[in-house]
């Protein structure tokens, strides 16, 4: 046992706190990832003891109770009872938000019931200094049983002390607060046999959640089943009067460690904040504004950053590309990993914006209340309160906006978020669009003020919304599940945000983004490098002869020439095999084989779309043009006019607005729905709608 | 109730509500405030044991109140 680590839980009721002294104890030595076999985050460190040891530090999911109400709180019992699991704990600590004993006391009676060497860490010292209430604090380790360390996480003192007492041996209280009932000791005692445990009230969470223990086998659901029938018990029975008993408990304790109480019976700072904050015109007036800021922020501020990162790949490419030998590899990596890389890299300004902003709504209460005041109306269209952060982070990416779900605690409307979420235009998507406004929407005003361009644009994102929402209303109908939908949800006192929460927050999402979508856009990336490099047959690979031969006539410029062989290539590689494939499938959306190229190599990520016009137009224009200008004047041959006419422009518009063109969505929306069920069904449903609906706008403008 | 009053709870309607309810601090005998409702009525934010919490009403009506 020496040898091995200590493992500490951190367990806390919501907004108690939790993450500071997280953050406190491990610093930047986290680790993300997720619990075996289900999609929760599972954030553990390590923090070394005032005995210098090292002791793992596993943060758990914030809990009111051992009985869970989500699909996430269910891992706290699952990891508590799990002896065998090595992620068991060996002590945990309680961390309560001091200026609310009474609450926090519920849960940490049923941890130390289960007989875990606990030790209770009170937080917000300084809140309840100010509230004018003051705790006999060795009265309450006495009642207890347990340690109890005075702690301010924001401030971080007290953590010190806490690392002293987890280091030292913690006695388990002698009596459990809550005593199973007499007609339940049989029961629990053969309980106790079959899976050997040493704890009355952990044999009885085995009879009340057998669901949540997904280490039980099918054997040993179905004796605890039996058992439960024999006795007359089911799971749920008495749970609550047990809450009442433990209730009652903390009221006589309190009774006596609670030297003075608090000068104001309700919080008067806070209401009069939400007055403003959930007013019914202000309130929604002041949430639409920060929406707005919020987005002006992603556009404005990431534009500077995401140029750099862009140029730079650039220089790095082209600085490989001159100093390595000009082999197959060297192209590999100056035209296929390092953009590759780039091209995830580039997204990391939005979302380090993004999640900064989400962190302090979320650290300054605020996004309670933005909960608070959707709900209703979010309601309406199967989804929840909720849903309304992962809609809004999906403006930037659906990959943070999917994992950021997980706050849903109803399977159903978490469902239908992570399904409609990709249907927000991420920022993916502009770039498309912005070539395509330009190209056939004229740079006019209206009223004097309103540029066309700029509403179109916004009608694109508008239709995106739409899209999101009557797609959810017409799932509430479809997925039929029994579950339960809940609100119930603290208010949490309005706080000056931490600002190094913010900062842990920020790295960490940005990291999980990095490596999660970054390992599947690469491959990606380097597949379609080799589909659009490489092509079958001779005239793939003597297209410089081939070039020559037909521009013979031409005065071409040496940049000229090499443009349109690699647009020569292109056209007989086997993206450009694939795209003229396609031709027959697409042409009733207006698209010809060239589109087709594009649409196939922004399968994997959008944004490639411009990057492969750039290379196929370079085809019969001159040199000095720009994208825009060779898109313009390509000619359709069929009718002699141009090929981007508005009809094709804004089916094509719709497609990249509808189509789920994003292989690292799909990969995040298997990796938390935990199969291929909802990803395979979400591309099928969103190239459907893409389809029709170009092919609808199509044939109308035409 | 209207917003700002005060009464005691004295039991609920709703079996497997109730256990919720109970471990978030409804308890029978205690004082609950209605603060106020969302701009769109629904849902609404109690005060109970000394902090706020949001509810919808269909779960507020399960909990039932002595005068």
């Amino acid at each position: 046992m020496s040898a091995e680590r200590l493992k500490i839980a951190l367990v806390g009721n919501p907004n108690s706190g939790k993450s500071s002294v997280f953050n406190h104890l491990t610093g930047l030595n986290q680790k993300i990832g997720n619990f075996p076999g289900v999609t929760v985050e599972k954030k553990s460190g390590m923090t070394i003891l005032p005995d210098g040891s090292a002791a793992e530090i596993i943060d758990l999911p914030g809990i009111y109770s051992l009985y869970p109400r989500s699909l996430d709180e269910r891992i706290v019992s699952e990891i508590l009872l799990d002896h065998a699991s090595p992620l068991c704990p060996d002590k945990v600590v309680v961390i309560a938000d001091a200026t609310n004993l009474k609450r926090s006391l519920l849960l940490l009676t049923q941890i130390t019931d289960l007989g875990m060497p606990t030790v209770l860490a009170l937080n917000m010292m300084d809140l309840v200094a100010r509230a004018g209430i003051s705790y006999d604090l060795h009265a309450l380790s006495n009642e207890l049983g347990i340690p109890v360390v005075p702690i301010n996480a924001r401030k971080g003192s007290g953590i010190d002390e806490l690392k002293n007492v987890i280091s030292k041996p913690i006695e388990v209280p002698g009596k459990n607060v809550f005593n199973i009932y007499p007609d339940l000791k049989l029961a629990v005692q053969s309980v106790r046999d079959r899976f050997q445990l040493d704890n009355d009230y952990e044999a009885y969470q085995f009879l009340q959640q057998p669901a949540s223990l997904k280490f039980l086998n099918d054997e040993g659901r179905e004796f605890l089943r039996n058992v439960s029938d024999t006795y007359g018990f089911f799971p749920g029975k008495f749970q609550g009067a047990e809450a009442i008993h433990r209730y009652t408990f903390i009221q006589t304790l309190l009774d006596r460690v609670v030297l003075k109480a608090a000068d104001l019976p309700w919080k008067k700072h806070t209401s009069a904040i939400d007055r403003v904050l959930t007013h019914r015109v202000w309130g929604y007036l002041i949430f639409f504004a920060i929406l707005f800021l919020i987005f002006q922020s992603i556009f404005a501020w990431a534009e500077v950053p995401m140029d750099l990162i862009d140029s730079g790949f650039a220089a790095i490419s082209e600085y490989f590309g001159k100093i390595l030998p000009n082999t197959m590899l060297t192209r590999l990596l100056t035209e296929g990993v390092i953009p590759g890389i780039g091209g995830i890299i580039i997204f990391v300004p939005q979302i380090a914006i993004l999640f900064a902003f989400i962190a302090l709504l979320e650290e300054s209460g605020y996004m309670a209340r933005v909960v608070f005041l959707m709900d209703k109306i979010m309601r309406k269209f199967g989804l929840n309160g909720k849903s309304v952060v992962p809609l809004m982070s999906g403006v930037a990416c659906a990959i943070p906006a999917i994992m950021a779900t997980r706050t849903i605690d109803n399977w159903k409307e978490r469902t239908i978020t992570i399904f409609v979420t990709p249907l927000m235009s991420c920022s993916a998507r502009l770039p498309v669009f912005t070539i395509l406004v330009a190209l056939v929407v004229p740079d006019k005003f209206v009223l004097g003020v309103f540029s066309l361009q700029g509403l179109a644009l916004m009608g694109l994102y508008l239709l995106g919304f739409a899209a999101a929402m009557l797609t959810a209303l017409v799932m509430k109908y479809l997925v039929r599940v029994k579950e339960r939908s809940y609100l119930l949800m603290e208010l949490p006192a309005y706080r000056w945000p931490k600002w190094s929460n913010i900062g842990y927050t920020i790295v960490e999402k940005t990291k999980t983004f990095v490596l999660e979508a970054g390992k599947v856009i690469l491959a990606i990336s380097i597949v379609l490098w080799v589909l659009a490099s490489y092509g079958p047959g001779e005239k793939f690979e003597h297209a410089r002869e081939h070039v020559l031969n037909e521009s013979a006539n031409l005065r071409l410029t040496p940049e000229g020439l090499e443009s349109r062989v690699a647009a020569y290539k292109l056209e007989h590689s086997y993206a450009g095999i694939i795209g003229k494939g396609i031709e027959p499938v697409i042409k009733p959306l207006g698209f010809d084989w060239k589109i087709g190229i594009a649409l196939v190599t922004s399968f994997a990520a959008r944004e490639v779309f411009v990057g492969t016009m750039a290379t196929i137009y370079s085809i019969g224009s001159d040199d000095n043009q720009t994208i825009k200008d060779r898109m313009r004047e390509e000619i359709n041959p069929e009718t002699g006019g141009p090929r981007f006419t508005p009809a094709t422009a804004f089916s094509l518009l719709v497609f990249y607005t509808f189509a789920m063109q994003c292989m690292s969505t799909l990969a995040i929306v298997y990796r938390e729905t935990k199969g291929w069920k909802w990803p395979l069904l979400q591309l099928a449903y969103m190239s459907a709608l893409a389809y029709i609906s170009s092919f609808a706008v199509f044939q109308l403008l035409s | 109730m209207k917003p700002g009053e005060v009464a005691i709870i004295s039991g609920f309607s709703d079996e497997l509500l109730s256990v919720k309810l109970l471990e978030m601090g409804c308890l029978p005998g205690a004082p609950v405030r209605f603060n106020f409702t969302a701009p769109l009525g629904d849902p609404i934010c109690i005060s109970v044991l000394g902090y706020e919490l949001s509810l919808r009403l269909e779960e507020a009506a399960t909990i039932s109140i002595l005068n």
